[in-house]
């Protein structure tokens, strides 16, 4: 055992310079995780700008949208505003989480009933039935995420299937509470500090407002140090353990945030169409949910809405194909599964990894 | 001083009928270096897990600090201040060196709830750029981890454990699969954190060489059980180290 | 959009006529039993073959329910097309079901989702379940269709008990089914090495065991197994686009309950949530009957994830 000792520390050693593409080709990660890496390395400034402008344009569009859409269509994107605050509490489950949840729609419907019944039969303003509602709803997500989770974390999935369907079982038949399958008619629209909103057009501002607010929450909380938690437990779930993250107290919160966004969506469904039934949350619902984060990219932000977008505004613009809309809506998702897992969004990572590689 | 910062009581562990660990016992005192040797499946790698709450051992204690932490999962140990490194998949790749490191010191800075509100770097800059130049990674900080060098990640790996100012950090095999240039700087590292720091370390290590230039002490196990303890130059002497080693 | 609920459109048990009590307590009970077996036996078709789709290729075939109706309609198209019954429907839907839900959903889907990973593989079943629905919506319509019970509308008086010969043919034929399957899996060659890859597919490998054919084989062997499931199970609900939702779910169930390491497990959860399903109806509540086998699920889900019959082993979940 006697050799000669360890040359003294080469200073340039640890001092190489690290050549991108070269690096992340030899690296054998994985092509999702490669798309992971290459998100921190920025975006080309000429992604940059066009992706600004797109946004830019969409924005303009849809504060002047009144101006051109009558009330069928303001109704319209204040269904996709909806669908796509339910589908982000989807995407914080699962983009960031990895946990599948079929409930989106039974706390979507949570979050419609609880808070009419609070407005109709207790007299509450619609803004504490709001608060009420989604604290509710979040805490009923915590409650039955937390045995789940203890058992398996794949487990969640069919726990939350059984959820949703004993949910829209009791509204269905406790008809003295819910008004049974017929549902609960004649919704009003609630008056914001004396400014009612039972226009078209004030409601869109709201639901629009309201998608907003839920964004740029979503946002924030996965820029925090929570969000950093959850790159960890994505990349390395033993290591971030190791350094005193839970993977169970983590998932479980984001559970929990994900089926109270669910039931806002509800709370803001309900005026809007001024009219709920239990039909509109079942188990399919939630499946269809389940597709549009997917198809429209989970773990990006822009995934919920053009998820939406495809399920509420594209089947109006391609209105030739209504009966085979359906059909082909699926089809796309097979093919999608086949040649772009990562969604649509995620085209955009491919687009950037190239750029990138020729630098 | 000589304060016992880590104690091992009996440690057994047994996978069916294989007995991996045999009734273990050390202590480890503020601010030394613990070299854990020994020839293949001897237990070591299993008896870091049992104290890491990893795996549950059969029979045993384990005392930080006073305090008994046996059965503890690992992420409750590491916020009272027991760090490990892992042999492999050592580091979050998507995220850059910062981030890594920031990451790595959060857990220690509040509950959950109160780190959904704070800001991004939760005022940990300062640590950080100074971990960052302690282990001299500056020129890397902005990378993504996935890139490093095998070497560069276990230094990385190394700091990482070290954020949350840990009383006692595990390594399992720092040196293992690392290139000859880059062994001297994760020897050196090592060194300077303990005498700067204070850090208590245990080192499991294959590479004798390496952990005779760093330890303190050494603990020898072989076959699930302590064989005997010293320092390096009493441990490199003895005949029954080298026996177990020739004869394994 | 007022679709009803998945498992409610299953049918009341069939040969009780109005739920009056008779003088024992034990005829009720013994005739929801037997017509629960009936109905679960049909389920535990679809079950079973659901299950061997995940064992042997780690495929969640949430299409599965689809399946059944699309076959169902086939024949019904066969029998309005050609006048034929329903026996002879079966065997021209047979070999078309074989290629479609065997061959070809095994070679164009499965094959080149299964390099993207489990998940990928669950949407794409997910998309292809919404699609067969669609395509059979178009191609049928949203009106349902009568579809014959193969041994008629018959019933069999013994002593007070009233059962329907159907349900009777029914039992007996599945019975006759999972006999021959588990001799064929467990005395025949291949039926053996089809069971090996379901067991450990790695393990098949390295023995030498055509691994890709004995998945072709699983999913030639569920597409029949689906296609007599629906025979059997259409009568009770008529033949409509919409059925696969709630067979899908069943067989989802009935497999997770049982435990997905043996045909057995399915089997008994098919039968299970057949049996539960109708005993609940009565004796607790018809507008909660679907509520029995969802708490059924999530109780063994929390307290045995592996199923009731299933080994604690690893899973490709």
């Amino acid at each position: 055992m006697s050799q000669p000792s360890l040359q003294n520390s080469d200073p340039s050693a640890s001092q190489d310079p690290v050549q991108p593409s070269a690096a992340l080709e030899a690296s054998g990660l994985d092509s999702t995780v490669q798309g992971y890496v290459l998100q921190q390395m920025g975006t080309p400034p000429i992604l940059r700008g066009l992706g600004l402008a797109a946004l830019g344009l969409i924005v303009v569009g849809l504060v002047l949208g009144p101006t051109q859409m009558r009330n069928y269509g303001l109704v319209l994107v204040c269904l996709w505003a909806v669908y796509a605050m339910s589908v982000q509490g989807l995407n914080l489950m699962l983009g960031y989480a990895g946990q599948v949840s079929l409930a989106q729609a039974a706390f979507m419907g949570l979050g419609a009933y609880i808070s009419t019944l609070l407005v109709r039969d207790a007299g509450l303003s619609y803004w504490l039935a709001m608060l009420i509602a989604v604290v509710v709803c979040t805490l009923a997500g915590a409650l039955i995420g937390f045995p789940a989770l203890r058992v398996k974390t794949h487990y969640l999935t069919f726990v939350t299937l059984g959820f949703n369907i004993l949910i829209t079982l009791v509204l269905r038949n406790e008809q003295w509470l819910t008004g049974g399958t017929g549902g609960i008619q004649n919704i009003p629209r609630p008056s914001f500090f004396g400014l009612e909103l039972d226009t078209n057009v004030r409601y869109y501002y709201f639901c629009l407002i309201m998608l907003a607010l839920v964004t740029i929450a979503v946002w924030f909380m996965l820029r925090s140090p929570w969000g950093r938690a959850f790159k960890t437990l994505r990349d390395n779930p033993a290591r971030a353990e190791s350094l005193g993250i839970s993977v169970v107290s983590h998932t479980l919160l984001a559970f929990a945030l994900g089926s109270g966004i669910a039931s806002l969506a509800g709370v803001v469904y309900a005026p809007l169409i001024e009219y709920i039934e239990p039909a509109a949350f079942e188990l399919p619902r939630s499946l269809m949910f389940l597709l549009m984060l997917i198809v429209g990219g989970r773990g990006t932000l822009a995934g919920p809405f053009i998820g939406a977008f495809l399920v509420t505004i594209l089947p109006e613009w391609l209105r030739f194909t209504q009966e085979y809309y359906l059909a082909l809506f699926a089809l796309a998702v097979m093919a999608l599964m086949i040649f772009f897992p990562q969604g649509i969004a995620g085209l955009g990572d491919t687009l950037r990894r190239k750029l990138i590689a020729r630098r | 001083m000589n304060e016992t910062v880590l104690q091992v009581e009996n440690i057994a562990k047994s996978f069916g009928p294989v007995q991996a660990v045999r009734g273990v016992s050390f202590e480890v005192n503020r601010g030394e270096v613990l070299g854990v040797i020994g020839p293949n499946g001897c237990g070591k790698t299993t008896l870091f897990n049992c104290v890491l709450g990893q795996i549950k051992p059969d029979a045993g204690r384990v005392i930080l600090k006073g305090t008994d932490v046996s059965g503890w999962q690992p992420s409750s140990l590491a916020k009272v201040g027991l760090g490990r490194t892992f042999q492999l998949l050592q580091v979050f790749h998507s995220m850059t060196v910062r981030e890594n490191l920031l990451a790595a010191a959060q857990p220690h800075r509040g509950g959950l709830a109160k780190q959904l509100f704070m800001r991004p770097d939760l005022g940990l800059k300062a640590d950080v750029e100074r971990m960052i130049t302690d282990f001299r990674l500056g020129h890397l900080a902005d990378t993504p981890a996935g890139l490093l060098s095998y070497g560069q990640q276990k230094l990385l790996d190394i700091a990482m454990a070290l954020m949350g100012k840990p009383d006692v950090v595990m390594l399992d095999e720092p040196a293992g699969g690392v290139n000859l240039s880059m062994l001297a700087d994760v020897r050196d590292r090592l060194v300077e954190l303990n005498k700067t720091r204070g850090t208590t370390l245990v080192v499991i290590e294959h590479n004798m060489e390496f952990i005779f230039e760093v330890a303190h002490r050494i603990l020898v196990l072989a076959e699930g059980q302590v064989l005997t303890s010293g320092t390096p130059g009493q441990i490199q002497s003895d005949s029954k180290v080298i026996e177990a080693y020739l004869g394994a | 959009m007022a679709e009803k609920s998945a498992l409610q459109t299953m049918p009341a048990a069939s040969a009780l006529g109005t739920s009056a009590w008779k003088d024992s307590n034990l005829e009720p009970f013994l005739q929801l039993l037997i017509s629960g077996i009936a109905t679960g036996a049909a389920y535990a078709l679809a079950a079973v073959g659901f299950a061997l789709l995940w064992q042997t290729s780690g495929t969640i075939n949430f299409a599965q329910g689809e399946f059944v109706s699309a076959a169902a309609l086939m024949m019904v198209a066969a029998m309005h097309l050609l006048g034929v019954g329903p026996l002879v429907a079966f065997v021209i839907a047979l070999p078309v079901a074989l290629v479609v839900f065997g061959v070809v959903f095994k070679q164009v889907l499965v094959e080149r989702l299964l390099k993207r990973g489990d998940f990928a593989l669950v949407i794409a079943t997910l998309g292809l379940s919404i699609f067969i629905r669609e395509v059979s919506r178009l191609v049928m319509g949203a009106e349902p269709f009568a579809f014959p019970a193969i041994a008629g509308d018959g019933v069999l008086r013994l002593g007070s008990l009233v059962i329907s010969v159907n349900d009777v043919v029914t039992i007996a034929l599945v019975a006759l089914i999972i006999a021959l399957l588990q001799l064929f899996l467990k005395r025949t060659f291949v039926g053996r090495s089809m069971e090996a890859t379901a067991q450990n597919t790695e393990v098949a490998r390295i023995l030498g065991i055509d691994v890709d054919r004995m998945i072709l084989y699983t999913f030639l062997l569920n597409a029949a197994l689906i296609t007599v499931g629906a025979l059997l199970i259409t009568p009770k609900y008529q033949a409509k686009f919409s059925n696969g939702e709630a067979l899908g779910l069943v067989a989802f169930m009935a497999a997770i309950v049982g435990g997905f390491n043996q045909v057995r497990g399915a089997l008994i959860g098919g039968f299970l949530i057949g049996v539960l399903d109708n005993l609940g109806a009565y004796y607790v509540s018809t507008t909660y009957r679907s509520a029995f086998p969802i708490l059924l699920l999530v109780i063994v889900i929390l307290f045995k994830p592996e199923g009731l019959f299933g080994r604690k082993e690893e899973r490709k979940i």
